[in-house]
């Protein structure tokens, strides 16, 4: 408080300006550095996509649209084709979305329609908890609990009175096509079901209420109502558990039987585009199988990345709560 | 409308309300069922030798995991070393500083990336880091998990700094404290329990991940804290060589690890839940 | 401001939590703990960080200064033998030799890559590979460490050990998928009192780069000319069926859960895992089932070629199972690490001399002496800029 002399007015705004400035700079400098952490999300994708492309450049001018058709994968003949990779990828997940959806759906109706409140947080706490549980336990449990149990008597059964049909031919090793699907559908569950509830939940009671007041049975309500409001989220539910499954590596690796071969038989061995990624990188002794591998991993990436491109855009369109971010 | 259709009507309504409740208990079922399995198999194994012995040649019964528990911490504390920070700062970036449109590239980026194979990860890295220094190590799965957490972390950071007021922005603005000041001192502290629950769900997640350590980690029969000097071991390693082997002694010492695994996975889960759940 | 999801407020019970937070506090003191006795194999009473020079017995351990720490990977064939001998040589030498147990094929390339000291196969390395290696590193050496059997393993409950009879034809058209069932006429003739049940076999081989496989269709390539001209003799090949293992603890795992399985393993998985093995014809026409000494005898009376790359399938001895093969360790001439390269070389020295004791417990064959003078030279010609590594007489 001392006299306002024009020095000290000075002597203060100098002041002023420097602690300013010093506050400018240090804004500067803490939006440059944040900066840096936000565009690096971008150039982690970017360097990543990069890298794939570069090193299948090989096998891509090698073989061309040729590698999506080639059935053999033959190291020493340095001959690569991803077909089988492919094939078990896909069917193996579509096997997986089959079973877990309407068990999926199921379950996110009854957690965010029907079950008491007191009931809810601690079932749903329990569906999620499946999503902790890490992909190598799962392939664990898969190897000595559920092969053996679709050995016999699951591919038993299915093989004696379904035989004739080509999806149930073929010994019943346990290990396959079918036991990676149901391992697959065990592991998506309960994403599809976390996403699904949550879009459920995200329907204006004003809509049950209205079809309620119409005369409408629970059911009718749950699925001319609230079903139809939320269609788009409850599909990008279900994508996002299939690219979920399409990515799964060592569950599958460890109960698929890993025989690169295309069988139209659930039964037979199979591998996924993963699990030859897997059993092979370490052994890519020279460049065109690195190259191979390369493109294979590429291929992965782009399916996983469409699906996983269509399940956000679609479940965008329903608002979503903040903890509702669970990978 | 006859009676028929009204009594066709209520039945469906049962039938259908009856399949998602046995949908539900289903799903409950299931996970009982893998963790008992884990439970039960895997808690004969658990002793003090586990937990401090290293292991002991193909065949010989007896021996730990020691060695596998110290690289898992290590690994997971290099990649939460890396991951975490960066996490952060990108949902800074996003939430307070960003334009929407570059918010929402990176948003979506991010997203994305969460759905990236981890075995592409993997290979990736191999590529980065162990190719170029020239051999197998920590660092190496480190920021191959870090890469696994960033993005999680990224999303789930942007939506925690995102809940908090505006208005304690703004009242901080308006007191002359200078933006940089505002998001370290008042929008982070005042986020930090979801940061917190945000960096343990990182965590958990990259503690059970396996793909991405076969080419980087190798595995390590010795102890070893080594960072970026040679192959480390790691509990997943662990369960998937031992598991997918013959021998019955390395079977029981997978169950136990699997079981460890799972206890430290869903504590942290459990433990992140707890502290959303307590609002302020 | 309230969310409209709230699934998150229930709160688990006190004693809930106290649960947790004791099994996690259990769990962290427990590893806190062992990072005290860190070091500790059972057993083990040289800390690892010594770099000691303890030599007990023999002269085998490497001088101080050398490296205590070697890493390496490849053939899954040798890994009983080599967990062994680790194990053993740090309790002796306080270095420690981390040897992973990845498939010949992984060994190769990772050795060519560097990112390894040592690769490990018993697949010998094609001319591409050794191309490869040498454009990396410079020349590569084949080192023997031991020779072991390739077993025919079989999950057929009520057949014992070794009652089972094969010939070479028969084994190559069962995994040609050509005799597709145990109850066949060509499996019955050879096993007149064995029942045998009506279910297919399942064939299981390796789906990784094996150096079992090499050996085992080295094999099958000498006895059959469909084999040899369909499929062919390599670590890796386009298997007409079933089942794909990785590494040979992969296959023995298979065929212990199958019934009706057959599979091929190195011995010591057959025996540490009680797995039942089939006889195999030799090329005297004497069935013989894989033991030490029939092992051994498949190896005697070869001539080694300097760098000991040789196959020993469909051996000529009477008494010589006809799918055994050598193991070797992969490692360049040229050291690129001056105190690496020194461990190694008495790591690989004290391997083919005092490891030889520990190869008959497992079943492994000891090499031959003429073998050992050939692996001797071979050591001896690893050095660091020119100087050679190997200190000893």
């Amino acid at each position: 408080m001392g006299a306002a002399t024009g020095e000290s007015i000075g002597a203060n705004r100098r002041g002023l300006l420097a602690s300013w400035r010093r506050a400018r700079f240090g804004d500067v400098l803490f939006r440059v550095i944040v900066a840096a952490f936000g565009l690096s999300v971008l150039a982690l994708a970017a360097l990543m996509l990069w890298q794939l492309f570069f090193e299948s450049r090989e096998s891509i001018s090698t073989f061309g649209w040729g590698f999506l058709a080639g059935t053999h994968w033959d190291s020493v003949n340095r001959v690569f084709g991803a077909a089988p990779a492919i094939y078990g990828t896909i069917v193996s997940s579509l096997i997986a979305v089959v079973l877990a959806m309407p068990i999926s759906l199921g379950a996110a109706i009854y957690l965010s329609e029907m079950a008491p409140p007191w009931l809810r947080h601690p079932a749903s706490f329990l569906v999620e908890s499946l999503a902790a549980i890490p992909s190598v336990v799962f392939g664990l449990w898969g190897i000595y609990v559920l092969v053996p149990w679709i050995r016999d008597p699951v591919e038993r059964v299915l093989g004696g009175h379904l035989g004739f049909l080509p999806l149930f031919t073929g010994p019943p090793f346990g290990v396959g096509m079918l036991a990676a699907g149901v391992i697959l559908a065990i592991m998506i569950l309960p994403i599809i079901t976390a996403i699904a509830r949550d879009s459920l939940l995200a329907v204006p009671s004003s809509q049950r209420e209205a079809m309620l007041a119409l005369g409408a049975t629970k059911w009718e309500m749950i699925s001319r109502a609230v079903l139809q409001y939320c269609r788009s989220g409850l599909v990008g539910a279900v994508l996002l558990g299939l690219g979920r499954a399409l990515g799964e590596t060592m569950a599958v690796t460890m109960v698929i039987g890993k025989t690169y071969d295309i069988n139209t038989s659930l039964f037979a061995p199979a591998s996924t585009a993963a699990s030859q990624i897997a059993s092979e990188f370490s052994e890519a002794s020279f460049s065109l199988y690195t190259s191979a591998l390369m493109e294979l991993a590429l291929l992965l990436l782009g399916i996983t990345l469409l699906v996983n491109i269509a399940a956000r855009l679609l479940v965008w369109r329903i608002a979503r709560s903040p903890e509702a971010i669970k990978e | 409308m006859s009676a028929i259709t009204h009594a066709r009507r209520k039945w469906t309504n049962t039938v259908m309300l009856g399949l998602c409740t046995t949908s539900a208990f289903l799903a409950i079922g299931v996970l009982a069922l893998i963790l008992g399995f884990v439970l039960i198999n895997g808690i004969s194994y658990i002793n003090f030798d586990f937990f401090t012995q290293l292991p002991k040649p193909a065949g010989e019964s007896g021996g730990g995991v020691s060695n596998a528990i110290a690289g898992s911490l290590l690994t997971v504390g290099i990649a939460a070393a890396m991951g975490i920070p960066f996490g952060i700062g990108a949902g800074v970036f996003v939430a307070e500083m960003a334009g929407p449109r570059l918010a929402g590239v990176i948003r979506f980026t991010a997203d994305v990336l969460t759905g990236v194979p981890s075995i592409v990860v993997g290979i990736v890295v191999y590529s980065w880091v162990v190719l170029k220094m020239g051999h197998f190590s920590a660092l190496a799965a480190g920021v191959a998990l870090a890469i696994i957490m960033l993005p999680i972390m990224a999303r789930s950071s942007e939506e925690m700094l995102k809940l908090v007021p505006q208005s304690q922005r703004e009242a901080a603005l308006a007191l002359g404290v200078t933006r940089w000041r505002t998001i370290l001192s008042i929008v982070i502290p005042a986020a930090r329990r979801g940061l917190i629950t945000g960096g343990l769900l990182a965590v958990a997640r990259a503690a059970g991940e396996t793909a991405p350590l076969l080419f980087t980690a190798l595995g390590n029969q010795f102890w070893s804290l080594s960072i970026a000097g040679k192959p480390i071991d790691a509990l997943p390693l662990r369960i998937y060589q031992y598991g997918t082997g013959p021998y019955n002694q390395q079977h029981q010492q997978a169950w136990a690890a699997a079981f460890v695994l799972v206890t430290v996975v869903f504590c942290i889960s459990l433990l992140s839940r707890v502290l959303l759940s307590r609002r302020g | 401001m309230t969310k409209a999801d709230n699934s998150h407020s229930a709160r688990p019970s006190r004693g809930f939590l106290v649960l947790i937070a004791g099994t996690l506090a259990a769990t962290v003191a427990a590893v806190l703990l062992s990072a005290c006795g860190g070091s500790s194999t059972a057993g083990s009473t040289t800390p690892s960080t010594s770099g000691s020079s303890t030599t007990t017995g023999s002269n085998a351990c490497p001088p101080s200064g050398a490296a205590t720490s070697l890493t390496g990977a490849g053939a899954s064939f040798p890994y009983p033998l080599y967990s062994k001998w680790t194990s053993q040589f740090d309790k002796q030498c306080g270095v420690q030799i981390n040897y992973q147990s990845v498939g010949s094929g992984a060994g190769i390339s990772q050795i060519t890559a560097k990112t390894v000291d040592f690769g490990a196969s018993d697949g010998i390395m094609t001319d591409d590979q050794v191309k490869a290696a040498e454009a990396a590193g410079g020349p590569i050496l084949h080192i023997p460490m031991t020779n072991g059997a390739v077993a025919v393993i079989v999950n057929l409950p009520g057949v014992d050990q070794g009652q089972l009879k094969l010939t070479p034809d028969v084994l190559a058209g069962i995994y040609l998928k050509n005799i597709k069932k145990w109850n066949d006429p060509a499996i019955t003739r050879l096993n007149p009192g064995v029942s045998l049940p009506s279910s297919d076999i399942a064939v299981v081989h390796r789906s990784d780069g094996s150096g079992t496989t090499f050996i085992f269709t080295n094999y099958l390539s000498k006895v059959s000319s469909e084999w040899q001209s369909t499929v062919g003799n390599a670590t890796s090949v386009q298997w007409p069926g079933d089942i794909g293992g990785e590494k040979n603890d992969g296959v023995a795992q298979q065929v212990k859960q199958i019934q009706g399985a057959i599979g091929y393993v190195e011995l010591a998985y057959a025996i540490q895992n009680n797995l039942t093995w089939a006889s195999m014809q030799n090329k005297s026409g004497k069935y013989v089932e894989p033991t030490l000494d029939s092992t051994t005898a498949a190896s005697t009376g070869v001539t080694i070629p300097d760098d000991t790359k040789v196959m020993i399938t469909d051996s000529t001895n009477p008494n010589a199972y006809p799918i055994v093969g050598f193991t070797w360790i992969l490692a360049y001439v040229n050291q690129p690490d001056q105190a690496k390269g020194e461990s190694l070389a008495y790591y690989l020295w004290w391997s083919i001399h005092d490891g030889q004791q520990y190869s008959k417990d497992l079943l492994y064959a000891p090499l031959p002496s003429d073998v050992v003078k050939k692996a001797e030279a071979e050591i001896k010609s690893i050095s660091y800029q020119g100087q050679s590594l190997l200190q000893l007489p």
